[in-house]
């Protein structure tokens, strides 16, 4: 796409929280406004810094949830048992309150209408938190692109975003679930973690030329692309965005 | 593979702070085998400093050390790389 | 301008995850104190079976000396507690390793050598005046917290040089060349500061 490089350095700007979200026992949503906001594309992400009385510092990435809204920005959090900042994001913060932040940020891993499909979204835990921005940004614009998402969670309790996807499911988007530690009673769905066999049965065929996104965990990014480059899939349409410790 | 290894994804923004242009859709040609492809793929490493690794041979493409008002990258490790202007 | 020093925004009631009931004193400028020990690499953790593991003494001396596993547990080793400072902010205070001094190492040994490169599996490479190496500051050590060390942490063996930020305390050392003049390593020929004085505040060059 020629001249469509985002230009700019990037500056810490200040964001307020206006909403938090329950999303699962240990994930929240927290809705920021952001005066400047440009925009964004789905499957960026922005970084946010908090900082100490003493002046020490730390800065995570967060990947942005909702599709472009104006002002507004959408993190979706999972909160770490012993995180340095997730806890205070989602239990700390208080609406009214500020933090500094910065973005969007990232050009590789986005995905819009326009890029067509048929599109396959592959999430492991948290990594559905880019993958439900392109999701909502799909149905904001009332796009019919093919798109399945195959999201592996723990358990039920913990698929985020659970009644929304099922809302959204059909117009051309279907939702596959595999719950690899526990299942509830009944349960008919996928109960392993995602492997070639479950790639190959829920993925389009290499001959319609899917777009990939797998977004999770290194490990499970790392294992998803070499199944999918095994079941014939061209690489450079496989795109990943691996999770993990960030910060400094 | 670690666990630990993120992706040229997770230095967007520093990058991007460096550069003063968006930098994951960059494509990188690796000095040590050749292989070509967009920063966002690179292991990432993060040391003393940031290196970022060539997801094929892990021949270091490129150092990053950020201070307070100065950064310093050495991209000895890129033999040429492609940007969108 | 660092733009940082204009107006800091603070976030009301966060401290973050580090200890405040330190004695100052203990703590260089600019430093903070952990309770975990982040693990920090240039790049993928190496896995070297011991049976292939050595370390050798090269370079500005007459005759190289070596060591394989076997031989580098039977020389004399010892306890050591240190305080560690990381060039990303992070100190750790009173660290438990077992080691071999440096000076065991290098004993009768001559050399017009006055420098030292730490060299390590996977490339890494840090210098540092041989001085600052001898008399009791070094160690190559071999376990931490009375476990053997682990790969993520440098294991088996890596360096203690706790008088200069940890960086310059190598990982996954397999040797030391000795040299007549100064080769600044990985990250001091990127910005990082060439002799790292965590009390000097020495991070970066021009320091």
């Amino acid at each position: 796409m020629a001249g469509t490089a985002v230009r700019g350095r990037l500056t810490w700007e200040l964001a307020e929280l206006v909403e938090v979200v329950v999303e699962t026992p240990h994930v929240k949503t927290i809705v920021l406004d952001v005066p400047s906001w440009p925009g964004h594309r789905a499957g960026q992400h922005v970084d946010v810094r908090l900082t100490a009385a003493d002046g020490y510092q730390a800065e995570r990435s967060y990947s942005i949830a909702s599709a472009p809204d104006g002002t507004r920005v959408a993190l979706t959090v999972q909160r770490l048992e012993d995180g340095e900042v997730s806890p205070y994001l989602t239990d700390e913060l208080r609406p009214g309150e500020k933090i500094e932040l910065r973005g969007p940020i990232g050009g590789y891993f986005v995905w819009e209408p326009s890029d067509g499909g048929p599109l396959m979204l592959v999430a492991g835990g948290s990594g559905v938190v880019p993958l439900m921005a392109m999701i909502r940004t799909r149905a904001a614009a009332r796009d019919d692109t093919e798109t399945r998402l195959l999201y592996s969670s723990r358990s039920e309790d913990d698929v985020i975003y659970r009644d929304e996807l099922e809302r959204l499911s059909g117009n051309g988007l279907g939702v596959v679930h595999t719950l690899t530690d526990s299942q509830p009673p009944g349960w008919t769905g996928y109960a392993r973690r995602v492997d070639p066999e479950m790639l190959a049965e829920v993925a389009p065929r290499p001959a319609q030329r899917p777009r990939f996104y797998a977004c999770g965990p290194t490990p499970f990014v790392e294992a998803v692309a070499e199944a999918l480059v095994r079941l014939g899939h061209d690489p450079p349409a496989i795109k990943t965005e691996r999770f993990g410790p960030t910060g400094r | 593979m670690d666990e630990l290894m993120l992706d040229g994804n997770a230095v967007a923004g520093l990058l991007q702070e460096v550069f003063a242009v968006e930098m994951t859709t960059a494509v990188g040609t690796c000095g040590g085998c050749g292989a070509p492809g967009p920063i966002a793929a690179v292991h990432v490493y993060r040391g003393a400093g940031i290196v970022l690794r060539c997801p094929h041979c892990g021949n270091a493409l490129a150092k990053i050390v950020k201070g307070d008002s100065r950064a310093w990258i050495d991209l000895t490790g890129i033999r040429v790389l492609e940007v969108t202007v | 301008m660092p733009p940082e020093a204009a107006k800091l925004v603070v976030s009301r009631g966060w401290r973050g995850r580090r200890s405040t009931d330190v004695d100052p004193a203990r703590i260089p400028p600019g430093q903070y104190v952990t309770r975990d020990f982040p693990v920090l690499s240039a790049g993928p953790t190496p896995h070297t079976s011991l049976e292939l593991w050595d370390f050798s003494i090269i370079g500005e001396l007459a005759e190289p000396r070596g060591w394989t596993w076997e031989e580098f547990l039977a020389l004399p080793s010892e306890e050591i507690t240190r305080d560690i400072h990381c060039v990303n902010k992070w100190s750790k205070l009173d660290t438990v390793w077992q080691g071999v001094s440096v000076d065991t190492l290098l004993a009768g040994i001559e050399t017009s050598a006055e420098y030292v490169t730490q060299y390590s599996d996977g490339g890494y490479t840090t210098n540092l005046p041989l001085e600052d190496i001898t008399g009791g500051k070094a160690w190559v050590v071999f376990a931490y917290g009375g476990e053997p060390l682990a790969p993520e942490h440098g294991g088996p063996a890596r360096m203690l040089v706790p008088g200069h930020y940890f960086w310059k305390s190598a990982k996954w050392v397999r040797g030391l060349r000795l040299h007549l003049s100064d080769e600044p390593g990985f990250w001091e020929t990127n910005g990082y500061h060439n002799y790292g004085d965590p009390w000097q505040e020495q991070r970066y060059v021009g320091d």
